[in-house]
């Protein structure tokens, strides 16, 4: 059974503006924040799934992104290095909740910028990495050398979907869902060279944060506003679960990014 | 051209940031050379790629680097230029570098400093505050002045064959031989000095007697007159020469005009003191006692006369610098804005400016004995052609190409 780490939002709020989706100006409505976080706790827990909850701490309101705390393979935790040091505090509670949980810490040279699951997916038998907005493309050599599998580097060029797990979510079945335009064209050629049947996702859809999925075997969990989407993951056999998800948007945020894999493979290779 | 070396590491093959990367060097114009690549075997295997980075100007250079650093790309850290003190004047600290005529850069404080001029056989003075470095002669080093010293931190760029286009001077194999067919070049010879007016290029002319004696000064005179001359480089016996025939009709006594031409032996002497009677090659044209000639025709048109001597001169005529060290200050400063230079009929002139030429100084190096053109065009690799080949017949025809440049085109 797979294993997630969630961070309940008690101090979720838009207090700083890190991305193209944050304004201070659209705070997040509280009693929302609650019931859509719940929406997603209660629909994981009925899934094949054990959700874990880390404790939220004040003042570090994205610490509810737990997708990057870090990258969890096998029973090493590789932490985060935030790019901005609003996120920085987060590292520390997150690498010592995984010691806690028995978890072997391995951290990256602290001058590589590296957002965890959030810029680090598997699909198929590659890590696929983002990086320039918020991961340097070193972090990935290190993250390789880690883990000695092969770690494609894909250049992310649309700063609304500034972390891979924004604009792309593997698929069991060998394909994946995403949305090209956040790659420039070397990201798109690549990606298409490693992975087949992709399903493209509509720009309308891909600004509801469709591709921002939890993917658990047959079972995806994704934010609301993505009709063409579902339809698509439906015919293959895919079940979905859409969530409303707007008040976790307001930060740049949705199903994934609330969500870390613990870990997210067994094995690199 | 500047350059930086950076390394990629890592799934740089299969991610395509290495095709990437040198996509981002060429779109921006500069250039790229492969240093070192290892390919990973494996498929979990990182692979390396050392890339040498050329740019036109330091900034484009920084730009890049900074844009290829997004990509992961790392500059390579490379050692600084090591100095010594000049112990006098004059005097160079042991194991001084010595230039070549090619482009060359040293590194100090990790930024690389262009040499200037680009002048061989010199030393390389460095002025910290200026953040200047200066090919420097013997003459021109003083006491303490910062000399760079060993082969560290020095980076030499060779002129490299264009990749945008052919011209003539890359074409060919830099040397025609006396038997070989010479047409077709000098006509192309014509062309590239068309566009190097049009350009405003600056050309050059150094010239040996054997242009007066063989009769081919009236072509040089048609050259002058057609604006083809900026400058032009002799010693004291081509300005006698000159004169000689201007007055006399002779030079050292023979008349090109005919087969036979008795007397006349001390009619350079005679030249010789006319001029210095008068004062000056400018004076006498002004006077008209100097009505006709290669040198009336560079005063007529404003060509800058550089005259230098030697041990064998007679007089000299006023003008003419006797000095050697004083004569290499003048000619370098002369020659340093010219982009195309005729060495026509002479051996140690032509070697004396072959070697204070900047290395993309288009060279054309004409003489009737091959030894001779062999050395004029051995230091403008790429740049250069010799013609084993009587002067007269070649200006001639290269003036023919100029004057009527659609018999060269109808003949291509």
């Amino acid at each position: 059974m797979r294993e997630l780490l969630l961070c309940p939002p008690d101090y979720y709020g838009i207090e700083y503006e890190i991305n193209p989706w944050m304004s201070r100006a659209r705070g997040a409505d509280t009693p929302l924040v609650q019931a859509q976080w719940k929406g997603l706790f209660d629909t994981l827990s009925k899934l094949d799934c054990q959700v874990e909850l880390i404790p939220p701490r004040p003042k570090l309101p994205d610490m509810v992104f737990t997708a990057n705390a870090g990258l969890t393979v096998g029973r090493r935790f590789i932490p985060s290095n935030f790019r901005h040091k609003e996120r920085a505090g987060e590292a520390p509670h997150f690498a010592h909740w995984m010691e806690e949980h028995g978890y072997e810490i391995v951290w990256l040279p602290k001058n590589l910028y590296f957002e965890g699951e959030g810029d680090a997916l598997f699909g198929g038998d590659v890590l696929f990495c983002g990086y320039k907005f918020r991961s340097d493309i070193n972090s990935h050599r290190a993250v390789a050398d880690i883990l000695g599998c092969l770690v494609i580097s894909v250049e992310l060029v649309d700063p609304r979907f500034y972390h891979i797990d924004t604009c792309f979510c593997p698929l069991p079945d060998g394909g994946a869902v995403w949305f090209p335009a956040a790659f420039d064209e070397y990201g798109q050629s690549t990606i298409r060279d490693h992975l087949r049947d992709l399903i493209d996702v509509a720009p309308e859809e891909a600004a509801h944060f469709s591709c921002n999925a939890v993917v658990l075997d047959r079972d995806i969990v994704l934010p609301e506003g993505a009709p063409k989407l579902v339809a698509t993951l439906r015919e293959r056999g895919y079940t979905c679960h859409p969530l409303p998800m707007t008040e976790f948007l307001k930060a740049g945020g949705a199903c994934k990014c609330l969500t870390m894999f613990m870990p997210q493979r067994e094995k690199a290779t | 051209m500047f350059s930086e070396t950076v390394e990629l590491r890592g799934h740089i093959i299969d991610s395509l940031i290495l095709p990437k990367v040198l996509d981002q060097i060429l779109t921006r114009g500069a250039g790229f050379k492969i240093a070192e690549i290892k390919i990973g075997q494996k498929r979990a295997d990182q692979s390396f790629a050392r890339i040498e980075v050329t740019a036109e100007t330091s900034e484009a250079l920084d730009e890049l680097v900074l844009r290829l650093r997004q990509h992961g790309a790392e500059t390579v850290e490379r050692a600084d230029i090591q100095l010594a003190k000049a112990p006098e004047d004059g005097v160079f600290p042991h194991d001084f570098y010595v230039t070549t005529n090619q482009q060359t850069f040293v590194r100090f404080d990790g930024k690389e400093i262009e040499v200037r001029p680009a002048m061989m056989d010199s030393a390389v003075a460095l002025d910290r505050k200026k953040r200047a470095a200066r090919a420097v002669k013997f003459f021109d080093v003083n006491e303490g002045d910062e000399i760079v010293v060993g082969h560290q931190g020095i980076r030499v760029v060779p002129v490299q064959r264009s990749t945008s286009h052919t011209d003539i001077f890359q074409f060919i194999n830099t040397m025609v031989d006396a038997d070989e067919p010479k047409s077709a070049v000098i006509r192309e010879l014509g062309q590239e000095l068309r566009r190097a007016r049009e350009e405003n290029g600056k050309i050059a002319i150094v010239g040996g007697p054997a242009i007066v004696r063989t009769g081919a000064g009236e072509h040089l005179v048609r050259l002058i007159e057609m604006g083809y001359v900026d400058r032009l480089f002799a010693g004291n016996a081509f300005a006698v020469y000159d004169v000689e025939r201007a007055l006399f009709g002779t030079s050292l006594g023979k008349n090109p005009d005919r087969a036979f031409a008795g007397g006349g032996h001390e009619n350079h002497m005679r030249a010789i003191n006319i001029i210095r009677a008068c004062g000056g090659i400018a004076v006498a044209v002004q006077k008209k006692i100097l009505t006709r000639g290669i040198l009336h025709a560079c005063v007529e048109h404003k060509v800058d006369i550089v005259l230098t001597g030697s041990i064998r001169d007679e007089g000299p005529i006023p003008g003419v610098t006797t000095d050697v060290f004083e004569a290499q200050k003048i000619m370098r400063k002369k020659l340093a804005d010219v982009t195309h230079v005729l060495l026509l009929g002479t051996v140690q002139h032509s070697m004396a400016v072959a070697s204070m030429l900047a290395p993309t100084v288009k060279t054309v190096c004409v003489d009737i004995d091959s030894a001779a053109v062999e050395r004029g065009v051995e230091h403008q690799p790429l740049q250069s052609i010799g013609l084993v080949t009587d002067v007269e017949p070649f200006l001639r025809e290269l003036v023919e190409c100029i004057a009527k440049p659609e018999n060269a085109s109808r003949e291509k």
